[in-house]
Parts: C-alpha cells; sequence; structure tokens
C-alpha cells in the first residue's frame, strides 16, 4: 500500500469501512458476497493500517484536515504513537472477528445480518476516527458515532432483554458524554482556548488547580466508555448483543476508545505536570483502583461466563485509567500497552466463550466442567488469554502489568500497587479454575464424550488471537517502542 | 424597484393574498400561492446581501421622513430572519398542496392559501417595520391569519384550540397595546429610533416602566415563554400538520426577535438590564420552561405534541440567551431563533408526512413504521439529532454558543443546565426512535407507503440545510455575530 501518500490511507482507512456499508447493504441478498464484502474491506483496513505504521515508524508527520466548524474547531486528524497502537490492534482484530463472526452467526441462526455487519462495519469506521483524531472535538463526534453505531448491535436479539440492556447502554453513554464529557470540552475551550492535542498540555501557566481539576472529574467521568465506577453499569447491559459484538466491541473497540479517550486527555490536554499538581487526580485514581478491586469481585460471583467476562473488563479498563492518573510516564505507556494486551488476552476469552455457545450451547461457569475434553483447542486457547488477563509469563499481559507497576513506583503510589497484585490474585481467583476445571473428567464419572469444536472459521480466529498473546510476550519491541514514544 | 424592496416583501404576499379568491381552481391558487412565497424569499434574500454589503436600509413609506411617516428598517438583526420566515413558507408550500388534501376540506383550500399568505405577511410586517405601531397592526394581521389556519384542522378540538389561542394572543396583543400607547404618552413618537432616544429623558418614571412590564408581557405570551405558554401545545397539536411546520419554525421567533429589538434598541441595555430586574426573571423562567417542557414531552403520545412541548423548551433556550445579557448570549439566541426554525422545521414536517399515511401523529401506531417510511422516520431522525445538539448538526452550533455565553458570565450551574436540558430531549427523541425503528411491526401498524415525493423532498431540504449549516457555519455564525454586535455597538 505505500504507493498511496500517507494521508489518503489515514481517510481511506476511516472511508473504507463506511464505503463497505453500502456494499454490504447492497449485496444483502446473497450471504457470501456480504461477507467477501466485509472480508475484503477489513483486509484493505489491515493494509492500510500497515502501510501507516510503516511511515509511521519512517517518522513521516501525517496530518489531515477536513474541514472547519467554527473558528477553532475543525474535523482534522493526526497519527500518533497512542492513535497509531489502537489502530494496530482494531485493524487486526477487525479482520479477525469478521472471520470469527461468520461462523458463530451462521450456526447460531442470527436474525437481521445485513444490520449487523453494517453497523459494525460503521462502528469500526468511527473507532479509526477516535484513533486519528487530533482534536478533542473530532474524538467526541467520532465517540457518539461509535455509541450510536453500536446500540442497534446490542439489542440485535430484539427480546425485551435485549432493549431493556440497549437502554442501560444509550443511558449511560449518551448521558455521561453529554453532561459530563462535552461540558469538559465545553470547559477546556474556554479556558484553554484551544482543544488540538498538544505536547505538555494546552492549559496555559497558571491555570486555576481548581478548575483543571473539576474538568479532570468530569472528563472521568464523561468517558464513560471508559466504565469507572459508578458508571460501568452499561458494559455488563451489553452483554445481550451477540458474541462477536462483546468480543470486538465490548472487549476492544468501544471500551478501549474510551479507556484512549482518557490517556489522550491526560497525556495531551493536561499534561502529565499539570496532571501531577491537580487537587483531584489522587482521589480519582482510588477510586480507579476501588473499580479495580469491585469489580473483580463482583466478577467471582457471576455465574454467566460473558457477564463475569464483562466485570473482569471493567476491572481491566480501570488499570488503564489508573495508568493516566498516575502521571508518569511509565504509567502512561503502561496504559497504552494493555490497551493491545488487553484486547488480545480479551477477545480471545469473548471467542472462547461464543465457541462454547454455538457449540455446546452453554453459557454459564458452573456448566463448564469437562468441556475441554470436547473443546481442546478453545480450552487451550482459554487458558492463554486467562495467563495474559491475569498478567502471567508466557504472555503479553506481564509487560503491560509490569509498567503500569513500575508507574505506581515512580509516583510512590504503594496503595495502587497493592491494588495491582491484589487484583492479579482475584483474577486468578475468578479466571483460572474454568479452564483448570474444562480439563477435569465430566462429573458423575461419565464417559468423556466425542472431540466437538466450534466451527472453522471461529476456530481459527480464537487460535490467532490466543498466539497473539503469547507472540506479544517474546516481541513486545514494536509496541514497546510505540507506547515509548508517546511522552517523548 | 432596488429601493422599494424593503417594502416589496410585505407587500407581494399581502396583494397575493385577496388575488388569489380571483383563481378558482385550488391548483392554481396554490402554484400562485407559492410563486408569491418563492419571490418574496428572493426578495429577502436580496436584502439579506444588500444589509450584509452596505449596511443597514431604511426606508420611508410614501416618501414621509421617519419620525412623522413609517419607517421600514432592515438591518443585520431582522434580515436573516424574513430569510428564514420566508425560505421555511415556500419550503412548506411545496409540501401543503399534498398535505392538507388529507387534513382540510377541499372547499377550504383557498382559503387555507390566502391565511397562510397574510400570516407570512404579518410575521414578514413585523419583522422588517421600524414603527412601533406597525409591529401591533402587522401582529394583529398575523394573529388573526393564524387562528384560522389553526381552526382548518380536521380534529374538531382544532375550533376549541384556535379560540384557546385568540383568547390569549388578544389579551397578549392587548398589553402590548397599552405598552406602545405608554410609550407614545411618554415621547410622543412611534418610531423605534426615535423612541430610542427620547425613551432616556423618561426612564425615570412609573409610566415607563409600567409600559416596558406591559409590552414584555405581552410579548411573552405571544412567544409562549413558560409559564405563558399554555395555548400553544393545542393549537400546534391540532392545526393541519403543514401549518404547524410553518408556525412552529417562524412564528415564535419573530416574537423573540420583538423582544430583543425592544429590549436592546428601543428601551437600552441599561434600562432593561439595569433599571428591571430583567436578568433574573428571563433566567428563571427560561431555565424553568427548559426544564418542565422537556420532561412533559417525554410523556405525550401525541408526537406533534410532544414536538410543541419541545418547542415551549426551545424557546427557553432562546431566552436564557437573552438573560445572558451578553453579546455572546444574543447571538447564540440569534443563531438559535435560524437554526430552531430549520429543525421544528424539519421535524414537523416529517410528522406532516407520517401524518399523511396514517391519519394521525400518534407513537402507539407507529410501531416499526421506520420499515414502511424509511426516508420520512431516517428525515426524523437526524432531526431530532439535530434538536438533541449531536456535532455536525445546526442544533450543536447553537449549544455550543449558549453553554459559552453561560462559561463566559462564570455561570456554570446553567451551563450545565442547558447540557441536562439536552439530556432531557435525548429521552423524548429515543422514544420515538425506539418505537419507530427496533419495535417489530405488528397488527397495529398501519400497511402504508413511503410518503409522496411531494412532501419528501421539501423534507429533506430542511434536513440537508440542518447538516449544511451544521458544518459550514461561516454564513449563520457571521451573521448573527454582526447583529450583536450592532445590538451592543450602539451602546459602548
Amino acid at each position: 500500500m505505500n504507493f498511496l501518500a500517507p494521508e489518503l490511507m489515514l481517510q481511506l482507512t476511516m472511508l473504507v469501512p463506511v464505503l463497505a456499508i453500502a456494499g454490504i447493504l447492497l449485496t444483502g441478498r446473497s450471504e457470501n458476497v456480504r461477507e467477501a464484502v466485509s472480508i475484503i474491506a477489513s483486509l484493505i483496513v489491515l493494509a492500510l493500517v500497515i502501510g501507516l505504521y510503516q511511515n509511521f515508524t519512517a517518522g513521516v508527520p501525517v496530518a489531515v484536515s477536513w474541514f472547519e466548524i467554527m473558528p477553532g474547531l475543525s474535523l482534522s486528524f493526526r497519527l500518533e504513537a497512542m492513535g497509531m497502537i489502537f489502530a494496530l490492534v482494531a485493524g487486526v482484530l477487525w479482520l479477525v472477528t469478521i472471520f470469527y463472526a461468520i461462523g458463530y452467526m451462521r450456526s447460531h441462526h442470527e436474525q437481521n445480518q445485513t444490520r449487523f455487519y453494517a453497523c459494525f462495519a460503521l462502528a469500526i469506521g468511527s473507532v479509526f476516527g477516535v484513533a486519528f483524531a487530533s482534536n478533542l472535538f473530532t474524538l467526541f463526534i467520532f465517540y457518539e458515532v461509535l455509541t450510536l453505531s453500536t446500540y442497534p448491535l446490542v439489542t440485535h436479539a430484539g427480546t425485551p432483554e435485549a432493549k431493556k440492556g440497549g437502554r442501560t447502554y444509550l443511558g449511560i453513554l449518551l448521558g455521561t458524554s453529554i453532561a459530563f464529557f462535552l461540558f469538559a470540552i465545553l470547559g477546556t475551550y474556554f479556558v484553554a482556548g484551544t482543544l488540538e492535542f498538544t505536547e505538555g498540555g494546552v492549559f496555559p501557566a497558571g491555570t486555576s488547580t481548581a478548575i483543571g481539576g473539576a474538568l479532570l472529574v468530569l472528563f472521568v467521568f464523561g468517558v464513560g466508555k471508559a466504565a469507572i465506577m459508578p458508571f460501568h453499569r452499561w458494559l455488563p447491559a451489553a452483554m445481550v448483543a451477540p458474541t462477536p459484538v462483546s468480543a470486538l466491541l465490548h472487549a476492544v473497540a468501544v471500551v478501549k476508545a474510551g479507556v484512549f479517550t482518557l490517556l489522550k486527555v491526560g497525556t495531551f490536554i493536561f499534561g502529565l505536570d499539570f496532571l501531577n499538581t491537580l487537587p483531584t487526580t489522587d482521589a480519582l485514581l482510588y477510586l480507579a483502583g476501588a473499580s479495580v478491586v469491585i469489580a473483580s469481585l463482583i466478577a467471582m460471583r457471576q455465574d454467566n461466563l460473558k457477564k463475569r467476562l464483562a466485570y473482569s473488563t471493567v476491572s481491566q479498563l480501570s488499570y488503564i485509567t489508573a495508568g493516566m492518573l498516575l502521571a508518569t510516564e511509565a504509567g502512561i505507556t503502561g496504559g497504552a500497552m494493555h490497551i493491545a494486551m488487553h484486547a488480545f488476552g480479551k477477545i480471545t476469552l469473548f471467542f472462547c466463550a461464543g465457541a462454547i455457545l454455538v457449540t455446546l450451547h452453554k453459557t454459564n461457569v458452573s456448566q463448564l466442567r469437562g468441556v475441554g475434553w470436547q473443546m481442546p483447542f478453545t480450552m487451550i486457547a482459554f487458558l492463554i488469554g486467562t495467563l495474559s488477563i491475569i498478567g502471567l509469563p508466557p504472555t503479553g499481559g506481564a509487560w503491560s502489568k509490569w509498567f503500569l507497576l513500575s508507574g505506581a513506583l515512580e509516583a510512590d503510589q504503594v496503595v495502587i500497587m497493592g491494588v495491582l497484585m491484589l487484583s492479579s490474585l482475584l483474577n486468578i481467583a475468578y479466571l483460572l479454575p474454568i479452564p483448570v476445571l474444562a480439563f477435569f473428567p465430566p462429573a458423575d464419572g461419565a464417559a468423556r464424550p466425542a472431540i466437538k469444536e466450534a466451527p472453522l472459521p471461529s476456530l481459527l480466529a480464537l487460535s490467532f488471537t490466543a498466539l497473539m498473546c503469547l507472540v506479544l510476550f517474546v516481541f513486545p519491541q514494536p509496541l514497546y517502542e510505540l507506547a515509548a514514544s508517546i511522552t517523548n | 424597484m432596488i429601493v422599494h424592496l424593503s417594502v416589496l416583501q410585505v407587500i407581494i404576499p399581502l396583494m397575493a393574498a385577496p388575488a388569489c379568491l380571483l383563481l378558482r381552481k385550488r391548483e392554481l391558487v396554490w402554484a400562485f400561492a407559492t410563486l408569491a412565497t418563492f419571490l418574496t424569499f428572493a426578495v429577502s434574500v436580496l436584502l439579506l446581501s444588500q444589509v450584509m454589503q452596505s449596511g443597514a436600509i431604511s426606508y420611508e413609506m410614501g416618501g414621509w421622513e421617519a419620525p412623522w411617516g413609517i419607517e421600514y428598517r432592515i438591518d443585520m438583526l431582522n434580515a436573516p430572519l424574513l430569510v428564514l420566515i420566508s425560505g421555511i413558507s415556500a419550503i412548506a408550500l411545496l409540501a401543503a398542496r399534498t398535505s392538507i388534501e388529507n387534513e382540510i376540506p377541499e372547499n377550504r383550500h383557498s382559503f387555507f392559501y390566502i391565511a397562510w399568505l397574510l400570516c407570512m405577511a404579518g410575521l414578514l410586517g413585523i419583522t422588517a417595520t421600524g414603527d412601533a405601531f406597525n409591529v401591533f397592526v402587522f401582529l394583529e394581521i398575523s394573529s388573526l391569519a393564524t387562528y384560522t389556519l389553526i381552526a382548518l384542522g380536521k380534529d374538531r378540538r382544532a375550533l376549541w384550540a384556535s379560540f384557546q389561542y385568540l383568547v390569549a394572543g388578544t389579551i397578549g396583543a392587548t398589553f402590548i397595546l397599552i405598552g406602545i400607547g405608554l410609550m407614545y404618552v411618554m415621547t410622543g413618537t412611534l418610531n423605534m429610533a426615535d423612541l430610542a432616544q427620547r425613551l432616556p429623558e423618561v426612564e425615570n418614571t412609573k409610566t415607563v416602566f409600567t409600559a416596558f412590564a406591559f409590552f414584555i408581557v405581552g410579548v411573552c405570551m405571544k412567544l409562549a415563554l413558560f409559564p405563558l405558554h399554555l395555548w400553544l401545545p393545542n393549537a400546534y397539536a391540532f392545526a393541519p400538520s403543514i401549518v404547524t411546520t410553518f408556525l412552529a419554525a417562524t412564528a415564535t421567533k419573530v416574537a423573540v426577535y420583538v423582544m430583543i429589538r425592544f429590549i436592546f434598541d428601543v428601551f437600552g441595555f441599561e434600562f432593561s438590564f439595569t433599571h428591571f430586574p430583567l436578568q433574573e426573571i428571563l433566567m428563571t423562567l427560561g431555565i424553568a420552561g427548559i426544564f418542565v417542557a422537556s420532561i412533559v414531552a417525554i410523556y405525550q403520545d401525541n408526537l406533534k405534541r410532544m414536538l410543541a412541548y419541545s418547542s415551549v423548551a426551545q424557546i427557553g433556550y432562546l431566552i436564557l440567551g437573552i438573560s445572558f445579557a451578553s453579546q455572546t448570549g444574543i447571538m447564540a439566541t440569534l443563531l438559535h431563533m435560524l437554526n430552531h426554525g430549520l429543525m421544528k422545521g424539519a421535524l414537523f414536517l416529517s410528522m406532516a408526512a407520517v401524518v399523511y399515511r396514517l391519519g394521525v401523529a400518534n407513537l402507539s401506531q407507529m410501531h416499526g413504521i421506520a420499515s414502511r417510511m424509511p426516508l420520512t422516520m431516517a428525515a426524523f431522525l437526524i432531526g431530532g439529532l439535530s434538536l438533541i445538539g449531536v456535532p455536525l448538526t445546526v442544533g450543536f452550533i447553537s449549544k455550543w454558543y449558549l453553554v459559552s455565553a453561560a462559561l463566559e458570565n462564570g455561570w456554570w450551574p446553567v451551563a450545565a443546565a442547558i447540557l441536562l436540558g439536552s439530556l432531557l430531549s435525548v429521552i423524548y427523541i429515543w422514544r420515538v426512535i425506539e418505537v419507530a425503528y427496533f419495535k417489530s411491526v405488528t397488527e397495529s401498524t398501519p400497511d402504508v407507503k413511503e410518503a409522496p415525493f411531494s412532501i419528501l423532498i421539501p423534507l429533506w431540504i430542511l434536513v440537508l440545510a440542518n447538516l449544511y449549516f451544521g458544518i459550514d457555519t461561516s454564513l449563520t455564525v457571521s451573521v448573527t455575530q454582526m447583529a450583536a454586535a450592532d445590538l451592543f455597538g450602539g451602546l459602548r
């Protein structure tokens, strides 16, 4: 793809998914053609993102401005390290998820599949918009598009339960974004006069720390997608969605758009130095720490596998929020790396949960004893994903946790260090028994059932993401370099 | 010809109205009325461009000089409003022929167009004139025409709604007349510019205070400021849909314009805001209006009535903008006047399309309607997003400037209130979206087709305007900025 100008590639990354929607809607009658459109689009996008990455490592600056709505308020994009990480993760995982979804949606005989793939493409397009946005205004627009385009996916089943979940989802995400996030953006614009992401922050020297502190609170609560408590309830509610949605959107795209926004705001709107002086930073940091622990405790009590994973996500997202609030370079690096590491780990777990659902029709943890003998590949992948979430070698999760810990150490936040350690233990307690029990002999001494694995496209997808968890442990260098260059 | 433009845009509809009587066939009447309206629209666009180039235009009626004769005065404040009124009227008339087929008995169609033209002439007259008494005259013309238009509604309750409005409107007009009369007593003049010069000499008299109070309360009645809004929901709900489209987009805006003109130009900033506790009153009523009306809107089944309550809430935003008593605040109000005209026009016109096919606009009968009328409901969705204030629509621009104005005054809680108001509008708009898009079609859903193109095309013109002016704000922002600067430049 290097024959294209990098500016063009950047715009195409956002536009190709949108164009794919037209293709998906037009070819909706024939399943195979429709899925082919999705696959081709995601292949193109992946190639574009990789092309962008090559340009980025070569040091080519990429910036595009579409139009200016009001003086100082423009829709424009710029490539920087954090956005690159997010775009790479989303680009790779979209392709994988499309494969997974094909297997899942067909064997689960879902309705309205055309609408499903179209909304999926729109959601991904807006994820790239969030990743590349060069100012808060642009980011906000795509953040909202992401909320609206995922609503039909959450309510996909059309049951009363799905609608109730959808209402919670939309209510919290849209509500916090308008009441707090937009308010914070307006306040920032009023105080700083700009919304451009700038190294070292935008607030002029001498800005009142009281106002800064208030704005920080508004940002942290306003970015509801980061699911800090008490605004986390939308995430478990969203688990009524089909599993591919939970996997890509509610383990990767949507939630990561939230913590990504927070990292961006912390680094490029406040700046680490200013962040350190604010009176509310510590309080919010402890709130994030509390979210980590409380969500883990709730996760332990969930028997529904997807719900348990959802609470685990709430807990893991607060790692990244905490990384930002530590306001140290290692914290930001760790947070940014954790975006990628957690994405691969958690998507693997969701893929596995969905695979178990479509092949064995089991949704609860208590039913999973012995399934490892029926679905050995799936459960091994589950084990690898679990290790990555816990943060144990030989999986990628170990690295991001390492940096988060050293960030906490740098900031002298012993409490947060303790929280991170405790959380690892809790993770072990509520995740590890699942793959372990799966390889116990079936209860009541029944004979081992024959192997019955997930549909092949799905199996390939979940094997790939599990493999990536291992690869990222051995070769974390490119990711680390990207993450470390954010603050330099 | 060019020098007479300012009066032409009132004269054209005023003369076209009786001329309609001569044309018997209703298609001819429609074509003639639409043509006249488009002519008026063209004139007002010319006027706006002229004002933007060379400043305010003063026109002396019959060649009598200003303080004695009637002056028409077009400046940055009213020129954009003239464009809005005639523009919305023209677009709505395009759809009117189809829309009234099912809503107004055939033998009354000619009357409908006549009343429409008179109503428009009245609204344009109020906006264009520089004479206080002339405001009252045109106000009566437009009001009487409006009562007729509302009473044309098919539902028999339209008569009652029209009567309700007639009572409220007459009280309002009487108050306005008393106010103008008292001003005349004290100054001996009716010309606005002249009034502005002479009022300061006598401003510390009880009579002037009384005049101001009567006038403002009268105008608030006409613009349906909470809690004087009680006539509005019924009038909007039972009037023929196309009438509601026109009135909701223009009539209340004109009243807000009169209020701004008198507060800032005639009585002056000093008098209105320092001698009078206007700021506190307007702010309280504005915020109360936003919340009460939005909450009531959430519980409506009839969507026309729901949108009517939403209009009352939006008037709260307009009044709030005035209460900031700052240049940005006024600018936000002016901007929101134009923008709200576009969004409510689009929303009510989409309801006109629904009523055309369904006969009613009740949410309980609209399950899954989006699969039957996709273009109509898509228009409603975009209009609704604009009402909420989602970026890239005009609503966002309005909200942005409103909140900026609040922050400029340091009124952080008010800024928060504005955003909370948006949240309420999310609820009442999303209620509709959920039913129309995500409820499956049931037996109670009427088996209908998409609305005809004669309604869809005007509808989508308005929808696209919502998007266009939400992205390219250079025209609207610069015009309102200049108008606000003019209003404040006169003082400082």
